[in-house]
C-alpha cells in the first residue's frame, strides 16, 4: 500500500441554498477542491461519491465534464461520505491511480427525516405505530447511557453550547449565532432528554476532497496532510441500533468500537496521540457517547471533561471544531467528508477564529449511521 | 364499531394479551416479531411482564406516511421493555405520567386503540403500562 495525501479540499456552505440542487452544491465543492489542489476535472482519474436524497452522484459529470472517468456511486447512509473517501483511498493506496476525487452532497426536505419501513426490511406496522423516527433511537440510547454512567442534562447542554460557539468562526456552518446554556436547557423537549437545540437538523451542502499519491502530492507541493487510517465497519452482535423492534438481552459491542480500534491499529497510534477530533453529533448525547466509544475517555468521565471545557477549541482534545452536525446541519451524504475537510483545514493551520492552537499534527474523524455502520479516518501532518 | 389488530401475528388478546415472538430453531435466539420464515423460526409466546430498559417521549407528530395515529396529536411515551429470558421489545407506553418513567420499573403488556381506520374501526396495537403487581 502506498501513502495517500489530501491535496485539495472544497466545501459548499451547509444549511439551505435555494435554487441549487444537491448535485450542484456537490459540483461547487468539487470545483473548489480541484482549484485548491491546482488541478482541473480532466486531471481526475476516478471519482467516488454519493448522496442519500439528492440523486446519483455519477450524474455530476453533466456538471463537471464528460471526461469518461470511472465514477462509483456510494449509498451508505450517514457513512456515505466516509465510504466514498475509503473507496478513493483504496484506489490510490493500491497503486491503481495517482489522483482522484471523493464527493458527498445532499439536500433534504425540512422537518425530521422520514424513513419508510420497507427501506429497512421492516414490516409496515412498525412505521404505522410511530416507531420510524430516528430521534427516538438517539434519545433512548442516551437515556439509558445517562442512567448507567451518571451523565447530567447540563452536559448535554454544554455540548450544544460549544457547537454554536465554534460555528461562529466557521464560514461553512449553518447556525452561526451563540446560544447560551440556559436557553438550550429550557428549550422545548423534542424527544426526552433532548431539547430542540440538542438535535441537528436535516440540511443541504456539499464537500469534495482530492486525493493523490505521495509522488503526485509532492509534484503539486501539497504533501502536507496524509491519510493514516480510513476504515468502515458494520455492527457486531448485541449492538443497539436505530429501527430495532427487538434486541438481545445480552448486550454487545458497537460498530464505532470496531471502526475505532481498526483505525488506531492501521495508524499505529492510540487515542492519546490525537490532537483534535470530529465525532458524529447528530444530537449532543451522541458526541458524549462517542467520546467514550472512540477511546478518548471512560464512560462517565464526560461529566468532568465538559465541566472543565476539555473539548473546547483550547482544551486538551478539541471536539467538533466547526460546530459539527449540531451547527452545520446534517446533509447525510456530505457530513462525513465535512469532518475530514475540517480536519485537513486544521492541520494546515487555516482554521482562522476556530484554529486549534499548538500546531496540531493528528486529527480524527468519526461517523455513525443506520443501520449500524461506523467510519473512522485519521489524518496526520 | 369494532377493532382490529394493526397486523396479524404480532399479538393475541385471549385469554390475556400476549406478544408472539420467534425462537431460532438452531440457536435459540428470541426476537420480536416472529420472522416470516417457519423453517428457521418457531413462533412462541413472550413473557407478559418485564422491566423498562429505556424510554423517551415522542413530542412531535411523526410524519405520515408511515404514521397512522390521529391528526390531532398528543405526545406519547415509547420505550424498550426487557422480557426476562426472552428479548427486549420496543413498545408504546400507555397509562403513565412521563415524569414517573424510570429505567427498571415493572411493566405489563396491554393493548391500546391508538388509531382509527377509514370506516371508524379502532386499530389496536400492543403496548406496555407500569404495574405494581408482583
Amino acid at each position: 500500500m502506498q501513502d495517500v495525501y489530501i491535496v485539495g479540499i472544497g466545501i459548499h456552505p451547509f444549511g439551505r441554498t435555494e435554487g441549487l440542487s444537491g448535485l450542484q452544491q456537490g459540483a461547487n465543492a468539487a470545483r473548489a477542491a480541484m482549484a485548491d489542489a491546482g488541478l482541473a476535472w480532466p486531471d481526475m482519474q476516478f471519482g467516488f461519491g454519493g448522496s442519500d436524497s439528492a440523486g446519483n452522484a455519477d450524474t455530476i459529470v453533466n456538471e463537471l465534464g464528460l471526461t469518461g472517468l470511472p465514477f462509483i456511486n456510494v449509498k451508505n447512509g450517514c457513512a456515505t461520505g466516509g465510504s466514498a473517501l475509503i473507496g478513493s483511498w483504496q484506489a490510490i493506496a493500491s497503486g491503481a491511480h495517482d489522483v482522484g476525487i471523493a464527493i458527498g452532497f445532499d439536500k433534504h426536505p425540512r422537518g425530521a427525516f422520514n424513513a419508510m419501513p420497507a427501506e429497512y426490511s421492516l414490516p409496515e406496522w412498525y412505521g404505522e405505530a410511530g416507531f420510524m423516527v430516528t430521534t427516538q433511537f438517539f434519545a433512548m440510547k442516551l437515556q439509558r447511557y445517562m442512567a448507567l454512567h451518571g451523565i447530567s442534562p447540563t452536559s448535554l447542554g454544554r455540548v450544544a453550547e460549544k457547537a454554536f460557539r465554534n460555528a461562529v468562526h466557521a464560514d461553512h456552518a449553518w447556525r452561526r449565532s451563540p446560544v447560551d446554556l440556559d436557553t438550550i436547557l429550557n428549550a422545548p423537549m423534542i424527544s426526552d432528554p433532548l431539547t430542540k437545540y440538542m438535535f441537528c437538523s436535516p440540511a443541504e451542502g456539499g464537500v469534495a476532497l482530492v486525493l493523490a499519491s505521495a509522488k503526485k502530492a509532492r509534484e503539486l507541493g501539497r504533501d502536507q496532510v496524509r491519510i493514516k487510517a480510513a476504515v468502515i465497519r458494520t455492527r457486531p452482535p448485541g449492538s443497539f441500533e436505530v429501527f430495532a423492534p427487538s434486541m438481545d438481552i445480552e448486550r454487545g459491542g458497537a460498530p464505532t468500537l470496531l471502526a475505532s480500534k481498526a483505525a488506531y491499529e492501521m495508524a499505529g497510534i492510540g487515542p492519546e496521540d490525537v490532537d483534535l477530533a470530529q465525532l458524529q453529533d447528530t444530537e449532543s448525547g451522541a458526541e458524549i457517547m462517542h467520546m467514550a466509544e472512540n477511546g478518548f475517555c471512560a464512560d462517565g468521565d464526560q461529566e468532568e471533561w465538559l465541566a472543565n471545557g476539555w473539548t473546547n477549541i483550547d482544551g486538551r482534545l478539541p471536539v467538533n471544531t466547526d460546530g459539527g452536525c449540531l451547527a452545520c446541519g446534517e446533509p447525510i451524504g456530505a457530513s462525513g467528508l465535512r469532518q475530514v475537510y475540517e480536519n485537513a483545514l486544521q492541520l494546515r493551520g487555516l482554521g482562522g477564529g476556530r484554529q486549534v492552537p499548538g500546531d496540531p499534527r493528528t486529527a480524527y474523524s468519526h461517523v455513525y449511521g443506520a443501520p449500524g455502520i461506523s467510519g473512522v479516518t485519521i489524518l496526520e501532518r | 364499531m369494532g377493532a382490529s389488530a394493526i397486523a396479524q401475528g404480532l399479538f393475541r388478546e385471549t385469554p390475556e394479551p400476549t406478544l408472539i415472538g420467534g425462537r431460532h430453531r438452531d440457536t435459540g435466539r428470541v426476537v420480536f416479531p416472529c420472522p416470516d420464515d417457519a423453517a428457521r423460526w418457531e413462533a412462541i409466546d413472550l413473557p407478559r411482564r418485564g422491566t423498562l430498559w429505556s424510554w423517551t417521549v415522542q413530542r412531535f407528530r411523526p410524519k405520515s406516511p408511515p404514521y397512522i395515529g390521529p391528526e390531532d396529536f398528543t405526545p406519547f411515551a415509547i420505550g424498550y421493555v426487557e422480557l426476562p429470558g426472552a428479548t427486549i421489545v420496543e413498545t408504546q407506553i400507555v397509562g403513565a405520567d412521563f415524569d414517573s418513567l424510570t429505567i427498571g420499573m415493572a411493566m405489563k403488556l396491554v393493548t391500546t386503540d391508538f388509531a382509527a381506520a377509514a370506516n371508524g374501526d379502532a386499530i389496536r396495537l400492543y403496548a406496555f403500562t407500569p404495574t405494581t403487581e408482583a
